[in-house]
């Protein structure tokens, strides 16, 4: 996985060279350098805290805390979603810069957890508000579950498209038949 | 808002706008989701509003659609830094009203988990605060404690955090064979790092300079506002439940009641009320060490009274015990059904919080964020 994993690769030219794409290496730091919103919401929260604490150092996935949405990369929604903060946490989303991810911590923030039946002000699942990158369930889960869902979302960051991303959204919208929503570049279909 | 006003502090004349200021719900000092309506008059607080109510997780309304025992992981997540203390006062309670006499040694186990809990929940609260005020290092420290105490806890009930270990009429599962030498070694070592953390964090200049004189909450204004824990003590009233109102078996045991002494200050400053949580430590780990000399070696089954079928009878009752952050206590009505009619809650950080507008004003708004800190609250409590 990786790009600098290609250096064991024993079809390289020589060693000490990598050859890949451009669109490689970005991933490759795009993953290995994501920032994530000091958010916390409830019990996920404090597991969370000690997930960045001396014991499991988080910091060494390349996750810096960044109070600022408009510094971060990714959310990680730590608790249950109720509906007077659903409002601010789709705010603090749309504040974000892109590339963006979502990170659901717990099984309140995945489907309301323990307070899906009687929680009239429990949001039943944070994906109903923005979009959920990974999914990592446990009540709340464990340091080592959250480790999976870090990699889970780098393995997500190294596979994706950067480039003619407007030319690729069209085709898709063209397949499914909702053409027209998206604006192409003027000249772009005479480069494709 | 562009009133212009000039006022004098004691290091000048300052002229200032006036102006409302937005801090949370999403801000990394206020410990969860609280949002402060904050008025100021240039960076002095003259107004300052609470709003509550983004965890709010329908307690009530579960309580009453579920059986007795299964309101304990509800309770559980109420204030989830400490559930072990949080299940105290809900299973006393209902054992006392159901008549049911636990074995000895389940009193003694629950003892020494609440007390371990009890570290934990000082060790967050001494560690966040510290962040507060820009101190990284005994954070760190702290939690390479805790994680032995969490440890220990998954051991006995498999959970990390959220644990239904004590049970109405015993606990989950017996201890393991080893849990007395764990406890021990758990005590010797936040013994250890305790008095690295006075040094480090609570006799530091910076920090004595950042919190003492700050905050200022006098004895009467809270006994007058309820508060209760380390709030109340750290104000120089000698309140602990545990001393006051021996429930389960802690008139067994010798410990002394830590009181807030103005050192550093005045009397109930900020410095005075994290201080009483450093020595609560220490006197946990006193308590322990003798829970564990007396408890009962032979193993026994916790279980045993244990009842099949949980019915009260019909009425009403108020059981309490001393969390880390101050009296919990709830409010049970019974209507003779398997569940109950009510489950009402004292939450303690959501009385301890009505006191902030009181002792906060006047003060700067980087004081603010300590005397926050300093109430040590938890908004799963607050909002239930």
């Amino acid at each position: 996985m990786g790009l600098l994993n290609r250096l064991d690769n024993p079809y390289n030219i020589s060693p000490g060279i990598v050859l890949g794409t451009m669109e490689d290496l970005l991933n490759w730091g795009r993953a290995r350098s994501d920032w994530y919103l000091q958010f916390g919401l409830a019990c996920c929260a404090i597991e969370f805290m000690a997930l960045n604490a001396s014991h499991y150092d988080l910091m060494r996935f390349g996750c810096i805390p960044r109070t600022s949405p408009r510094q971060a990369d990714f959310i990680i929604i730590s608790g249950t979603v109720t509906l007077k903060m659903a409002e601010r946490i789709k705010r603090l989303y749309e504040q974000m810069a892109e590339p963006k991810y979502v990170l659901a911590m717990g099984s309140c923030s995945i489907c309301g957890g323990p307070y899906w039946k009687e929680g009239y002000h429990v949001l039943k699942g944070v994906d109903r508000i923005i979009p959920v990158d990974v999914y990592v369930p446990g009540c709340p889960p464990r340091p080592e579950a959250f480790f999976d869902g870090m990699i889970k979302l780098q393995e997500k960051i190294n596979k994706q498209k950067i480039f003619e991303k407007r030319a690729r959204v069209a085709q898709e919208d063209a397949k499914n038949g909702n053409i027209g929503n998206i604006h192409l570049p003027h000249g772009w279909e005479e480069v494709k | 808002m562009s009133e212009t006003k000039t006022f004098e502090i004691d290091f000048g004349k300052v002229y200032s706008e006036r102006m409302r200021l937005n801090v949370g719900p999403q801000h990394p000092s206020t410990h969860g989701v609280l949002r402060l309506e904050v008025e100021l008059e240039g960076e002095v607080v003259t107004e300052i509003v609470p709003h509550i109510g983004y965890l709010h997780r329908c307690f009530e309304k579960h309580a009453e659609n579920v059986t007795y025992p299964q309101v304990i992981p509800y309770i559980d997540r109420m204030d989830y830094i400490s559930s072990m203390n949080n299940e105290f006062p809900y299973v006393l309670g209902m054992e006392k009203l159901l008549g049911i006499e636990v074995p000895e040694k389940v009193q003694y186990i629950r003892v020494i988990c609440a007390e371990l809990n009890r570290i934990a929940n000082h060790q967050i609260a001494i560690a966040t605060f510290g962040l507060d005020s820009g101190a990284f290092t005994p954070f760190l420290y702290y939690f390479r404690d805790r994680e032995m105490i969490i440890t220990l806890f998954e051991k006995l009930s498999g959970g990390r955090l959220l644990y239904n270990y004590f049970w109405i009429g015993g606990l989950m599962h017996d201890v393991h064979p080893t849990f007395a030498e764990d406890c021990l070694e758990i005590v010797k070592q936040v013994r250890k790092t305790n008095d690295e953390a006075l040094d480090l964090l609570m006799y530091n200049k910076i920090f004595v300079e950042r919190t003492a004189n700050i905050g200022i909450l006098p004895a009467d204004v809270a006994i007058n506002y309820g508060c209760s824990g380390p709030v109340l003590r750290g104000s120089g009233v000698p309140y602990d439940l545990r001393k006051v109102e021996p429930y389960s078996i802690y008139d067994k045991f010798d410990f002394d009641v830590v009181v807030g002494k103005g050192e550093m200050g005045t009397l109930g400053d900020c410095w005075d009320r994290n201080i009483v949580r450093v020595r609560e430590i220490y006197e946990s780990c006193k308590i322990i060490e003798q829970a564990i000399e007396q408890m009962p070696k032979e193993p026994c089954d916790v279980r045993q009274a244990v009842p099949k079928r949980i019915k009260p009878p019909v009425g009403e009752f108020y059981c309490r015990a001393e969390n880390p952050k101050g009296e919990l206590g709830f409010y049970i009505i019974s209507d003779g059904s398997p569940k109950p009619t009510r489950v009402r809650a004292r939450a303690t950080s959501f009385v301890n919080l009505s006191v902030l507008p009181e002792i906060s004003k006047g003060y700067m708004i980087a004081d603010l964020i300590m005397i926050l800190g300093s109430l040590d609250i938890v908004l799963g409590e607050i909002d239930r």
